[in-house]
């Protein structure tokens, strides 16, 4: 059980920031976040896309954001808990015991959430079966390649992931690619590659087709895919994978017993409480009258709920306001030596 | 102001006077049209406002950019008449016009 005086989950700007402002008021932190990676919609959406209306900041794109709030949170020791989810959120004795899927727990008087429009989740196949064969020959990611040694794998999907996975696949497996159209949107390399082991027979490309209905009854054994104009195929197969990317979901947040509204999470703004005490929301996923989905709300949001976060966290102490540029006590937190 | 009419998978239709110059999916979501979520916000990075644009308006709308094409390779179930509602720009010409939504965005 790790304890902290705040656990932010999202590691988006908002959470970022967050962050900061919680270090520089003396409290700890942790960060929780589902995506191997800092940085959120910014980082996982747009991060070649420019930004115009950070405050001071002309130009950026989401990456030079992510890099920038993750520069300002350097003179701090934060722990990261990256390709994480927060699953569940329980009150215990006036503390809030928080897990995560992979077994993690923490217990905290302060959550934050700052989950954008929720987790990163890969996007998935239509068809209501592939369910259950999910995790077992139905996968949205791969784990480890020698599962598919020697035997057939069906691969969906025109992006990268997709192709590069047909192709390392190739060597080992009998592979069928599936693409819903007949351009692709990954590297032209890799396309050149996939046409080439094409013509020499090692991937079976069909493309135009999409999938329709997965067979077998503990395992999958052919699946069915269709083209626009109505023609089926079967094609034997024992694994199927998909890449359409990611997804924003929800998630386990709807089941905290939180006021939820559209996606959104409903907070006063004076502390951006929500309707349990300790438990925060701000950026994009809190809901309040005149709520704007910019950044600059976000680390405004987090700001004020940094410091209901302190009287919490030090319920005998009190809460002084200080300027980063005169207070001594927050520049030594930032490690500032001298005036 | 054009009418836009969008029908929900339960075959509910809703028809809408949207002002020229917002999208399609500015108009369901200010309208409070349920099924088109736009997670994104008109970023045309998630492809939650998928629709289904009815045939003989298909061929009339501007033609898709390279990047819509790409998401809607994620989009739940599309089909050669998918369309984001983020990048369809309602004008006098699109008077009229009727789309689908989807039983899912995701």
């Amino acid at each position: 059980m790790i304890k902290t005086d705040a656990l932010i989950i999202g590691a988006g700007p908002t959470g970022l920031f967050t962050a900061h402002q919680l270090k520089l008021i003396g409290l700890d932190c942790e960060v929780v976040d589902n995506l191997d990676k800092i940085g959120g919609q910014c980082i996982e959406l747009y991060p070649d896309k420019p930004i115009y209306d950070i405050p001071a900041v002309p130009e950026c794109t989401g990456e030079e954001l992510t890099n920038n709030l993750i520069k300002q949170l350097k003179p701090f020791d934060i722990k990261f808990h990256l390709g994480e989810r927060v699953d569940e959120v329980k009150k215990d004795n006036g503390n809030w015991i928080v897990k995560t899927n992979n077994g993690k727990s923490f217990s905290t008087p302060n959550v934050i959430i700052a989950g954008g429009v929720g987790s990163f989740e890969p996007r998935k196949f239509p068809p209501k079966e592939c369910e259950k064969f999910e995790n077992k020959s139905l996968f949205y990611s791969v784990q480890d390649k020698k599962v598919f040694e020697g035997k057939t794998v069906s691969i969906f999907g025109g992006g990268d992931s997709a192709l590069d996975w047909a192709v390392e696949l190739s060597k080992i497996s009998k592979v069928n690619l599936i693409h819903r159209r007949d351009e692709f949107r990954g590297a032209q390399a890799t396309l050149n590659k996939v046409k080439e082991l094409n013509s020499a027979g090692k991937i079976n490309l069909s493309t135009k087709y999409q999938l329709v209905s997965v067979n077998g009854s503990n395992k999958i054994e052919s699946i069915d895919i269709k083209n626009d104009d109505g023609e089926t195929k079967n094609l034997k197969t024992d694994y199927v994978l998909g890449f359409f990317g990611l997804i924003m979901q929800l998630g386990p947040i709807a089941n905290w017993g939180l006021n939820i509204d559209k996606k959104t999470i409903e907070v006063d703004t004076e502390k951006f409480e929500t309707n349990q005490k300790g438990i925060y929301a701000v950026g994009d996923i809190c809901k309040y009258p005149g709520k704007l989905k910019l950044i600059l709300s976000g680390f405004h949001e987090g700001a004020l709920a940094a410091r209901a976060c302190f009287k919490l966290a030090r319920p005998n102490e009190k809460y002084r306001f200080e300027f980063t540029t005169s207070s001594k006590t927050i520049k030594d937190r930032l490690g500032i030596k001298g005036d | 102001m054009p009418k836009i009419t969008y029908i929900t998978y339960d075959k509910q239709s809703h028809t809408v006077e949207v002002q020229n110059g917002l999208t399609v999916m500015e108009g369901a979501v200010q309208n409070d049209i349920p099924g088109i979520d736009a997670d994104c916000g008109g970023g045309m990075a998630c492809a939650t406002c998928h629709v289904y644009v009815k045939e003989d308006w298909f061929n009339k709308l501007p033609k898709k950019e390279d990047g819509e094409e790409d998401m809607l390779d994620m989009a739940f179930e599309p089909k050669f008449n998918s369309r984001l509602s983020c990048q369809l720009i309602v004008s006098n010409e699109l008077d009229g016009l009727v789309v689908d939504i989807p039983s899912k965005q995701t």
